[in-house]
């Protein structure tokens, strides 16, 4: 084992994981990060705690981690590049692993031009790559990207995104193969709509030997009403929804409803395709319906490892 | 080349106030090409200054003087003498070029003009784009002579991340081509696609604190 997570014993079981995620509030509103915590708990494996998502602040990703794990949740510590620097990241994760924090996800960040500050500075001192691959030596090697000795090297369960719906379609595998040469035992893709293309994805992930060498967790985010359908479709980079879906969720009597109902039945094909380890249900302010959506897709009850 | 545009009126106004008589100092170097700090460019301030300023009983003088570049001592000779009876100096040049000026004349207020806003090329007649940020470890002959650095919103050198839109566009402007789609495109016409498969590892940022350069021929001559 590397960090003994519970979400890495699942996987490594070989058990069909299934993480949620939990958005902190704009504020030190305990309250709202232990509501979201009690829907979730006993549901989920392990809950991605977002870093600033869309670039607006928020409470810190291992503070509200820290609440989850006294829920008893698992947290999945998001880290962002956008706006620490190397010192500030590794000391961060040292904080984060000394108070019970073991699964990391790796990523780049939204731009900040997205959110409520928009003119801060960029920090990107590091790629989303060279983190896997900082905290991977932090782990393996039990040193700090300078090559200094750590005393007390925190071992983390490592994670990295990966968005099958982005041009160039052809590098995707390709970026995917790097971010395990750099570190990453488990992947969380991006919202998958798209079935076709993802299988595609998979499919060259499977030809080339990859999903043999890391975790893949499909996204999913259930789309709640045909305005959301037509805003991220528009909208989103590297957000591919076909006219299909979109056309059932408008066309729906109840939306949200007919949003559920996809997700339940993309999650039942996800479970039957090769190299596909788990799902990564990104409930975007829809905490309270993962256990409906967990229940109706046969998600629970989960192992225990 | 150096890219420079001239400050807003009012910030300009607000620099020089006060002053009752001012030299405007042209460079006839980067910004002069870019068309924001030249000969003509100091001609067109200043008759805004003028109708500005000197207004109702409030004198107010400025002239313009432009020298080849700010940025070299050799080019002041002249300048030397003009700028003594005047109480302060506005420039033209990019910020190295006012403090340069400011640095030879340290007991004259001196005024940056301009914002310099990056190293560029011409796109077409008046029309400037970012492409360098002098990071100081070139890896353009990895990435198919496209910076990732100045031209990626993220400087990622693993690129591209997941913003990159259908028609191969950054998710921060739809008018912005992502970096990391082009130098893939390049690369992939060139067959090259090696040089972006393996990780590359975490790079040393030379460019924070500030530069210095002796080239190895003069080494001997400024040895201390």
């Amino acid at each position: 084992m590397k960090s003994g997570s519970r979400l890495e014993r699942t996987l490594e079981a070989g058990h069909f994981a299934f993480t949620g995620e939990l958005g902190p509030p704009q504020g030190a509103n305990v309250e709202a990060v232990r509501k979201k915590a009690s829907y979730l708990k006993g549901i989920v494996d392990a809950v991605n705690i977002t870093d600033n998502q869309t670039a607006v602040v928020r409470m810190s990703s291992w503070g509200a981690g820290l609440i989850a794990i006294q829920e008893g949740l698992e947290p999945n510590y998001q880290m962002v590049c956008r706006d620490r620097n190397r010192i500030a990241m590794q000391s961060d994760i040292l904080g984060a692993y000394a108070h019970g924090i073991r699964n990391m996800l790796c990523l780049s960040g939204d731009h900040q031009q997205f959110g409520n500050h928009p003119m801060t500075k960029g920090v990107f001192d590091i790629d989303s790559i060279q983190l896997i691959s900082m905290v991977k030596g932090m782990r393996d090697d039990k040193k700090f990207l300078n090559g200094d000795e750590i005393d007390g090297a925190p071992q983390m369960y490592i994670g990295a995104a990966e968005n099958p719906f982005a041009e160039p379609f052809e590098w995707r595998v390709h970026r995917l193969a790097k971010k395990i040469a750099a570190g990453a035992d488990f992947i969380q893709t991006q919202c998958i709509y798209d079935m076709k293309m993802f299988r595609d994805w998979i499919r060259q992930a499977n030809d080339m030997g990859l999903t043999e060498k890391v975790h893949i967790l499909a996204g999913i985010t259930p789309l709640k009403s045909g305005g959301m359908a037509r805003y991220m479709a528009k909208n989103v980079s590297g957000i591919i929804i076909p006219d299909e879906i979109i056309d059932r969720i408008v066309q729906a009597k109840k939306a949200a409803e007919e949003g559920i109902k996809i997700c339940v039945e993309q999650i039942e094909e996800l479970k039957e395709m090769k190299g596909v380890h788990g799902i990564h249900l990104m409930a975007i302010e829809w905490e309270h319906r993962v256990p409906e959506i967990a229940e109706r897709a046969k998600l629970i009850p989960r192992p225990q490892v | 080349m150096i890219v420079a545009e001239r400050k807003p009126l009012d910030e300009i106004k607000e620099m020089v106030k006060g002053f009752k008589k001012v030299l405007n100092v042209g460079c006839g170097g980067c910004t002069s090409i870019c068309l924001s700090g030249g000969q003509k460019e100091v001609g067109l301030l200043n008759e805004e200054l003028k109708n500005a300023l000197a207004q109702g009983n409030a004198p107010f003088q400025i002239d313009g003087f432009t020298i080849e570049r700010q940025c070299n001592a050799d080019f002041y000779s002249d300048l030397d003498e003009i700028i003594k009876p005047y109480q302060a100096i506005l420039s033209m040049a990019c910020g190295a070029g006012v403090q340069f000026l400011a640095d030879r004349h340290p007991s004259k207020p001196v005024f940056p003009a301009l914002n310099t806003i990056f190293v560029g090329v011409d796109r077409d007649l008046g029309w400037f784009e970012e492409n360098c940020r002098s990071c100081r470890e070139c890896v353009l002959g990895e990435t198919a002579g496209i910076c990732p650095v100045t031209r990626c919103a993220k400087s990622l050198f693993n690129g591209p991340c997941g913003g990159t839109s259908r028609d191969g566009k950054c998710e921060v402007s739809k008018d912005t081509p992502c970096a990391w789609y082009e130098i893939y495109k390049r690369l992939h016409e060139q067959n090259r696609l090696d040089n972006i498969l393996k990780v590359k590892p975490a790079r040393e940022w030379r460019n924070q604190t500030r530069g210095t350069l002796i080239q190895e021929a003069f080494k001997s001559r400024y040895a201390k």
